[in-house]
């Protein structure tokens, strides 16, 4: 009986709990992977902080969870309010904001690509409508290229948040909103004072979920732009494979690895210790 | 309707004006309602189609008129191209190869687990349960290079069987999480009852407590299918050799090649995108339950 559980925890140990450990010695060492490796200490670390590209990474990394985060949450709430009663057509709404789910992030990005390239769709109907003079190389350009990929990345997001908070919503009680309808609330007042607080663990959930999602992006921005233009929209997750698999600089690549998980830590935590007071719970 | 004429011929004069302002801001409501939804729907849906229509267009159709004009050709020459020269056959056939042995097993060692877990006094239960679910929140980027390394050692490097192997460890600590918490509403006096007609507990586990765990498989079947399927980080780690690609980094691959044909890129996202849409049509119930079922609880 113990096998049961136990196979499946040495599976996850042997790929999963060794890697991590491997991964973070792996960051006190100088190693192209084929020569001898020396230990360096905190080395990686300190070049970490003097490396502008690093550094580019990681404030794209913020931005990213800012505006990705952000947006998702805000528009994933706003369509869930809205699609939330069952009522006609409803479904064929939220399949057109859900579907984009069941495609892989290089699906989207090769869609999104069409969109925002030289000649691509975006820049012709700019064209069409008189507006010659705002068309752009949207991913070519360093300072369009991160916005026009998180677009992309919303634009598959949203219905997912939008399905987290439908599911909130919908284990509400509506006896509390109607009580505020008749105590005379406004429609504003019973979201901001009613709806949200009874929201506050999907919210976090939906917090969580977000920048555990943001943190690990790469899909994305490796299919549309490799983290180009001159690294302008290089994150932490791009930084870390090209660094790796591009210039073998394995310990380096596994002190960015290390910078990851410490941001991911604290959510991670949060979102165990709730886990662990549910079941308590039952 | 029909209530409401009654009404208002009952209630008198002044009523049925109140009465037909108010269905009047009802009709309002509605039309808004549905033209905000119907805006919010062609937005979402306008990229799939551009794509879609573009994969039937013929080159020269596109280098005249725009990509974003109507087409002026319908051709199925672009799917032919990227299934043969493109080897998107090959790469379809890799990510089965990958995925049904994928779903299967992750969710087979998730069920075991969450069993002995939900239903069993295993000393440490909870340390446990919660390190399996921890595993699976850590950022991918940490595993990659001792993985890489790992199946290195093991020989396994370029193969398809280490991508499996690799994405179902992963996969186990989250999918436990989600079965022991259904699981563990199933009551237990169905096992108490198996037990005392003498039933062992592989039996327990795979004929009284697997079957009416159904739902919960489906759904995370489902979810698993997607994910796995549409991966790209751990095949382009772990995988070399270009006919090795499951159809995702096969895609990606291919953008590269045919830069300027637009048509054939647009045949093979379509292509790419088709499994996965299947899968949800089929389980949309489940699929849209698990993901709320994972995360909201």
């Amino acid at each position: 009986m113990f096998a049961l559980v136990l196979v499946p925890f040495l599976v996850e140990a042997v790929g999963v709990f060794w890697p991590a450990f491997q991964g973070i010695s792996l960051s006190f060492l100088h190693w192209n992977g084929i020569g001898p490796a020396t230990p360096v200490g905190v080395k990686n670390y300190v070049d970490l902080f003097s490396d502008p590209i690093f550094l580019t990474a990681l404030k794209n990394t913020a931005i990213w969870i800012v505006l990705f985060g952000g947006i998702s949450f805000a528009a994933g709430l706003g369509v869930a309010l809205l699609f939330q009663s069952e009522r006609r057509g409803v479904g064929i709404y939220r399949t057109a904001l859900f579907l984009p789910i069941v495609f892989s992030l290089v699906v989207t990005a090769l869609i999104w690509g069409a969109f925002f390239q030289p000649n691509g769709v975006l820049n012709n109907v700019l064209d069409a409508v008189g507006l010659h003079s705002w068309t752009h190389v949207w991913l070519g350009d360093s300072s369009t290229a991160l916005y026009a990929v998180i677009v992309a990345a919303l634009w598959r997001e949203i219905g997912y948040v939008m399905v987290l908070f439908i599911a909130g919503l919908k284990a509400l009680d509506p006896a509390v909103q109607e009580a505020a309808r008749v105590d005379g609330a406004t429609a504003w007042q019973r979201f901001w004072h009613v709806t949200m607080p009874q929201l506050r663990s999907v919210n976090l959930v939906v917090l969580s979920v977000l920048i555990i999602d943001s943190l690990r992006s790469f899909d994305i921005v490796w299919a549309m732009t490799r983290g180009g233009p001159y690294h302008s929209t290089e994150l932490l997750s791009t930084y870390m494979f090209s660094t790796a698999f591009g210039s073998h600089a394995l310990g380096y690549a596994s002190a960015i690895a290390v910078v990851i998980f410490v941001l991911a830590i604290a959510v991670i935590v949060s979102y165990l210790v709730r886990a662990l007071s549910e079941e308590k719970e039952a | 309707m029909t209530a409401t004429a009654a009404q208002t011929r009952t209630a008198g004069a002044r009523p049925v004006t109140a009465v037909r302002r108010r269905s009047r801001r009802r009709t309002a409501a509605t039309v808004g309602f549905h033209t905000t939804g119907i805006l919010i729907s062609l937005a979402w849906f306008a990229p799939i189609l551009v794509v879609v229509v573009t994969s039937f267009r013929t080159f020269d159709d596109i280098s005249a008129n725009g990509i974003a004009s109507l087409p002026h050709t319908f051709t199925l020459g672009t799917y032919a191209q990227a299934w043969n020269q493109g080897g998107l056959f090959q790469a379809l056939v890799n990510s089965m190869i990958v995925t049904v042995p994928t779903v299967i097993l992750t969710l087979l060692f998730s069920a075991a687990a969450a069993f002995g877990l939900s239903r069993y006094k295993v000393p440490f239960r909870r340390t446990i349960l919660l390190m399996m679910l921890a595993g699976n929140l850590l950022p991918v980027q940490m595993l990659l290079i001792p993985v890489a390394r790992l199946t290195q050692q093991l020989n396994v490097y370029d193969t398809l069987g280490a991508l499996v192997a690799v994405q179902v460890a992963f996969g186990i600590g989250f999918y436990t999480f989600v079965l022991y918490g259904f699981m563990r509403t199933i009551p237990h006096e169905l096992q108490e009852a198996a037990t005392l007609d003498g039933a062992s507990t592989t039996r327990i586990f795979l004929q009284v407590i697997l079957p009416l765990t159904r739902p919960a498989l489906a759904a995370l079947g489902a979810l698993s299918f997607t994910w796995v399927f549409n991966d790209l980080l751990w095949s382009i780690t772990l995988l070399q050799t270009s006919e090795k690609l499951p159809i995702t980094a096969a895609v990606l691959s291919l953008q590269g090649e045919y830069v300027s044909s637009w048509s054939v890129i647009a045949a093979a996202t379509v292509v790419a995108a088709v499994p996965s849409t299947i899968v949800f049509l089929l389980f949309q119930r489940s699929f849209i339950g698990g993901l709320a079922l994972g995360s909201v609880k």
